[in-house]
């Protein structure tokens, strides 16, 4: 079957002063095209370091990354910034938007990185806002706004590139209940969409809504079950 | 082309929105580069005044002409020591317009200060020069109305002077001065001429001036004085071989032996020019030290406020390569808000500099004026001083890991 990511013996071992810390142990991960998935596990347990990888962010200390049937685990810096500005969309615990820059630029951001023209980039960006469902609100400014509309400008961030996969690290932690339910709501339907969303959460309840969750302990993968 | 122009546009917005956040410390920043690039600017006006008027004024000495003297017009050594030479003379004069073969013209003159009247106005020590028929032409001066001296004048040594401009406007106003009579010390002259408008020379003017013949000088205001014999060479190619000449010449008359060194000097033009060029040489290489020193102080305190820029927008730098920036787009972004922020110094130090200059030539007899050159210099010093202290802190910031900028709150 067609693979979108597939993780193999992926190991990242960090030196924290003279101590080496065994983040992951050998991770072996396939997701698959427009599949929900959640990553779960308690902090240390290396769900973090997983998600750093999945994003590009970081490059394992060994083993094979495919994104899209891509090599990406030898990848340079400047080429990891361009896989990460083409295929991932992140929805950050803390938004991450730029607090100078209102919702509109927030957005654009990823589109001004692929080299997308003025004009282009405003309609894309306005329509990524719109699916959120804030364009009434696209000329405020971060701290103008509440913790979820706030969210929901990131989400159309990691949307407005029309990105492979969306990855969210713990999106609800910083909602209330109510918040994180809409927020929650958003990506079940940008699932229906088609898109493919990992979400990484330490929450059981956030965690049972996707469609497959996986479970890390100590750098490995205790768990992997299909939830519907 | 065009793409860079977009993305150095869509940088300068992000530099712009920057600045303004901090708007007192990026104004305190850019002071050391303003400090540096109006110290340059300020002195090239005022060399650049002085171009305009004493360059031309030493000009008109004319480059052909030589000029013997009791004292040298510059010396490293103490005057006193030329004050027992004897005095030029007229004879000397005479014997050097017979022989010198290389001399197209030979004037002496002399000069002395008095006061100068007409009717109820005096003008107190004026400079009268006494001199003969050709000086007009060996010293380059210029008739404006009237004429100068005819050999006939100059030999009844009558009692006729010609004008500078500023005597003539101090006295006669609008009035035409030609054969009006003032007093000169306490004899009554005739006004044959005005000289043409010349301007000022180390903020002395050079049109406060009247012009006798010789003779007068000697007969009126008494005869134990030293001679200028002008002399102006047929050959401007051959300045130094007529000088050698014109050495040769004097020493005979004074009849020097060649062991006795010259008790006469010569002057040339040159020699003004030398000191000039040696004068604003040095002014200029003052001010590039103290514009490079401070341009070098204000480079370091840009790069200190990149580097602090730096970390306090590190989450931003994190947010940015998150999203895909790469890094030669982030060393971009940071290098050209350190060049805004230079470029900016620049551009007030450069308004300053007009300020400046407007108050020097108001306040000093000076002229001063901006030249185009230092001001394009001014600004591409200081776009250069942003560009190279801002490439450490902008690669500093390329090269920060995103992962753990995203962590810094």
């Amino acid at each position: 079957m067609e693979s979108l990511i597939e993780l193999k013996d992926i190991v990242k071992t960090y030196k924290v002063g003279a101590e080496e810390v065994h983040a992951l142990r050998g991770v072996n991960l396939l997701i698959r095209p427009n599949e929900y998935i959640s990553i779960m596990g308690p902090s240390g347990s290396g769900k973090s370091t997983l998600m750093n990888i999945i994003g590009c962010l970081d490059t394992p200390t060994s083993g094979r990354y495919e994104l899209e049937n891509v090599p990406v685990h030898e990848m340079d810096d400047n080429q990891l910034a361009e896989i990460r500005n083409r295929k991932i969309g992140f929805v950050f615990q803390t938004f991450n938007l730029l607090p100078r820059a209102n919702a509109l630029h927030n957005v654009e951001l990823p589109l001004i990185y692929s080299g997308v023209p003025a004009a282009k980039r405003k309609i894309l960006a306005e329509a990524a806002i719109e699916r959120v469902g804030l364009s009434d609100r696209k000329n405020h400014k971060p701290n103008e706004l509440s913790g979820g509309q706030r969210q929901r400008v990131a989400i159309a961030r990691a949307l407005v590139n029309n990105p492979s996969l969306i990855l969210a690290d713990e999106p609800t932690g910083n909602l209330d209940s109510t918040t994180g339910e809409e927020i929650m709501q958003i990506f079940r339907s940008l699932h229906a969409a088609g898109n493919t969303v990992v979400l990484i959460t330490h929450e059981r309840e956030v965690a049972e809504q996707a469609n497959r969750i996986v479970h890390i302990r100590d750098g490995n993968i205790a768990e992997d079950i299909q939830n519907r | 082309m065009t793409a860079f122009l977009i993305k150095l546009w869509e940088n300068i917005k992000i530099a712009l929105r920057a600045l303004m956040q901090s708007k007192m410390r990026s104004v305190l920043t850019t002071i050391g580069i303003v400090i540096g690039v109006l110290t340059v600017v300020s002195v090239a006006s005022i060399i650049e005044g002085l171009n305009r008027g004493i360059a031309g004024q030493i000009a008109t000495l004319g480059g052909n002409a030589l000029y013997v003297q009791k004292y040298p017009w510059v010396s490293m050594e103490d005057f006193s020591k030329f004050r027992n030479r004897p005095n030029l003379t007229l004879k000397e004069a005479d014997f050097i317009r017979e022989r010198m073969k290389s001399a197209e013209a030979v004037s002496p003159s002399t000069g002395t200060r008095q006061d100068v009247r007409y009717r109820n106005k005096t003008l107190n020590g004026i400079s009268v020069t006494g001199v003969s028929d050709r000086y007009d032409v060996v010293t380059g001066l210029v008739i404006e109305e009237g004429r100068f001296f005819s050999y006939s004048e100059i030999e009844r040594e009558k009692n006729n002077v010609v004008i500078g401009w500023e005597i003539k406007d101090k006295l006669f106003e609008n009035r035409n001065p030609i054969g009006e009579k003032i007093r000169i010390g306490t004899t009554t002259y005739t006004v044959i001429g005005i000289t043409e408008k010349r301007g000022n020379f180390l903020g002395e003017s050079l049109d406060a001036e009247v012009y006798v013949p010789l003779g007068t000088v000697f007969k009126n205001f008494g005869w134990h004085r030293s001679l200028t014999i002008a002399v102006k060479v047929n050959d401007p190619a051959k300045v130094e071989a007529a000088k050698d000449e014109l050495r040769f010449l004097m020493r005979t008359i004074r009849k020097l032996t060649p062991t006795e060194e010259d008790d006469f000097s010569i002057n040339q033009q040159e020699l003004l020019t030398e000191m000039y060029n040696k004068l604003t040489g040095g002014l200029y290489t003052a001010a590039f030290g103290i514009g490079t020193l401070s341009l070098l102080v204000g480079g370091i305190g840009i790069m200190n406020i990149m580097l602090v820029s730096v970390t306090e927008r590190r989450k931003e730098i994190g947010i940015r390569k998150a999203l895909g920036a790469k890094r030669k787009v982030i060393t971009f972004q940071f290098l050209v808000e350190s060049v805004i922020i230079c470029g900016v110094g620049g551009v007030i130090a450069i308004l300053l500099s007009f300020i400046v200059s407007i108050i020097i030539s108001k306040i000093t007899p000076f002229p001063s004026a901006v030249p185009a050159w230092s001001v394009f210099m001014g600004l591409g010093f200081s776009a250069l001083i942003g560009l190279f202290f801002g490439i450490y802190p902008a690669s500093k910031a390329a090269r920060l890991n995103p992962i753990e900028c995203l962590r810094y709150e």
